[in-house]
């Protein structure tokens, strides 16, 4: 006979698991002040719907839009020599880094010597060590280093980019067939052919999806970089923000939603022309 | 006409590429100049003896235990306000709440936490409060969208037999959809908590606290030995937040 059980038999461990996170999490609180009534006291509230209100109309005088325009432009400019200057690094990088090309694993099932894991790790290490920095904080440096404006936004874009795209395609040569490149260089062909003709029509379409979808993310980065000081779009945002000018900080956002799509949808098509 | 289309996008970008160059007005030779390479060797010279005391590792373990919180209690905050925004976007409260929902939940996504944190700053004050609510603005978005696909590709049927038992709406809820979706779940949260850390530690840059802050002030103030150590800092952290990960992932989803 089934009798009716309104008893939860893992009441009790998950009761436990909820009193271990709270007295694991309290400390936390204190230390990040979280305190959500900031946001309902009353002079905060007026400060923000202030500043809310403002929002609509978006600026759109003349003058604003030029700028906006400007800023706009400034900010795909330095997205896209970013990632230039990142492949100029990244493409020599990724080859010395990438075990696709060692010629002692052509001869080893694609186990490279001893030697050459050794040369090859202080490439390695560069590259983790340029792409673990983020982008902002290099942007911060280089504004110290260079001066405020774009070049800044540029040279941390080309650095941090140049890490990860390193990493990433060295990884994507050796996850593809090894065994035509293999066969090239045990047939004696130099290393570069090697790539060029056993390596590159395999991953080329790979390549080419990654390098269109981190021009995407570059947009976004060199957005964020702007607050410290590294030109374009987000530049402007920060100095509108400090002047409580609301109204300009809409139609900034706005074109950023804008730009983010219209990337996206360029990228999708050059990934879907070219590969 | 195929092959037409794409060399003239081949040659887009190139032109385009140089044309950026253009715009900017950058001089690669003058960046690449005696010249400016020296005073930047000269600057970044002056980080490499990062400053080692006790009392300063002492204020960026306090920074660096801040971040970790920030991003911690912003992801959880996240959690149970992308839940309670899952639901009416995965469409349990009729088309009207669900489009709202949706609308709010992408335009929480669509701005970038950097963005969320100078708001943040200006309506909570500086400080790592800001910083956290910031996180939990953006992450609501980014939790709520990936829970309500996750609600939405559930199996309805252990709900169903719940509330042909007679059981109520939240216990079919709590006993018949929540364990299948548990995993899941938490898998988003931990994978987002992941990305919290690295952006928490930047989030300082506008006043938002944590190893940011520390790092934003002494590079204001030209203590370029402080500020080293506090970058080294940020790198043992994401390099410890990767590993980790890494590491979990193979033991927890091949198991």
């Amino acid at each position: 006979m089934l009798t009716a059980d309104s008893r939860d038999p893992a009441a009790a461990p998950r009761l436990l698991l909820t009193l271990l996170a709270i007295a694991l999490l309290w400390p936390g609180i204190q230390l990040s002040e979280l305190d959500l009534g900031v946001l309902l006291h009353s002079d905060s509230q007026t400060e923000m719907g202030r500043f809310i209100s403002g929002f609509w109309p978006p600026a759109h005088d003349h003058d604003f839009l030029q700028l906006l325009l400007k800023a706009t432009l400034q900010t795909l400019a330095i997205a896209t020599a970013g990632m230039a200057l990142a492949l100029l690094l990244a493409v020599p990088a990724s080859l010395i880094a990438s075990r696709a090309l060692s010629l002692s694993a052509a001869s080893r099932s694609g186990i490279p010597s001893r030697l050459g894991r050794l040369l090859r790790w202080p490439v390695r290490g560069l590259l983790i060590f340029l792409r673990s920095v983020p982008e902002i904080v290099w942007a911060l440096l280089f504004v110290r280093a260079v001066g405020l404006g774009p070049a800044a936004g540029v040279l941390a874009i080309a650095i941090t980019y140049s890490g990860m795209l390193g990493k990433v395609y060295a990884e994507i040569f050796e996850s593809t067939d090894q065994r035509p490149a293999h066969a090239l260089m045990q047939a004696g062909s130099g290393r570069l052919a090697a790539f060029a003709y056993g390596i590159l029509p395999n991953v080329a379409a790979e390549l080419l999806s990654y390098t269109v979808y981190r021009w995407e993310c570059a947009i976004r980065a060199s957005v964020v970089m702007g607050f410290v000081g590294a030109g374009g779009l987000g530049q402007q945002i920060d100095l509108s923000l400090r002047m409580f000018a609301s109204g300009e900080v809409a139609s900034m956002l706005l074109t950023f939603l804008i730009l983010v799509l219209g990337a996206d949808q360029l990228s999708r098509l050059l990934r879907w022309r070219l590969t | 006409m195929n092959r037409l289309i794409n060399l003239l996008l081949v040659v887009g970008i190139g032109v385009a590429v140089i044309a950026s160059f253009g715009y900017l007005e950058l001089d690669l030779g003058e960046l690449g100049s005696a010249t400016s390479l020296k005073q930047m060797g000269t600057y970044a010279q002056r980080f490499l003896s990062p400053d080692l005391s006790a009392s300063h590792l002492q204020a960026i373990l306090k920074g660096a235990l801040e971040t970790l919180a920030m991003s911690a209690l912003g992801t959880l905050l996240a959690a149970v306000f992308g839940i309670l925004l899952a639901l009416p976007a995965a469409g349990r409260f009729g088309w009207p709440l669900q489009s709202a929902s949706r609308l709010l939940l992408n335009g929480l996504r669509a701005i970038p936490e950097l963005v969320w944190a100078a708001l943040m700053v200006l309506a909570a004050g500086l400080g790592p409060n800001a910083g956290t609510l910031a996180l939990a603005l953006h992450t609501t978005g980014v939790l709520g969208r990936l829970f309500a696909e996750a609600l939405e590709n559930t199996p309805p049927e252990p709900a169903e037999a719940i509330r042909l038992q007679g059981g109520n709406p939240v216990l079919a809820f709590c006993y018949g959809t929540l364990p299948n979706l548990a995993p899941q779940l938490l898998a988003y949260c931990l994978y987002r908590w992941e990305n919290n850390i690295r952006m928490a530690s930047v989030l300082g840059f506008v006043g938002a606290g944590g190893l940011g802050q520390m790092l934003y002030v002494s590079l204001s103030l030209f203590q370029e030995a402080q500020a080293s150590t506090v970058i080294l800092a940020m790198l043992i952290l994401v390099l410890g937040v990767d590993s980790l990960s890494a590491w979990s992932r193979q033991r927890w989803i091949k198991a």
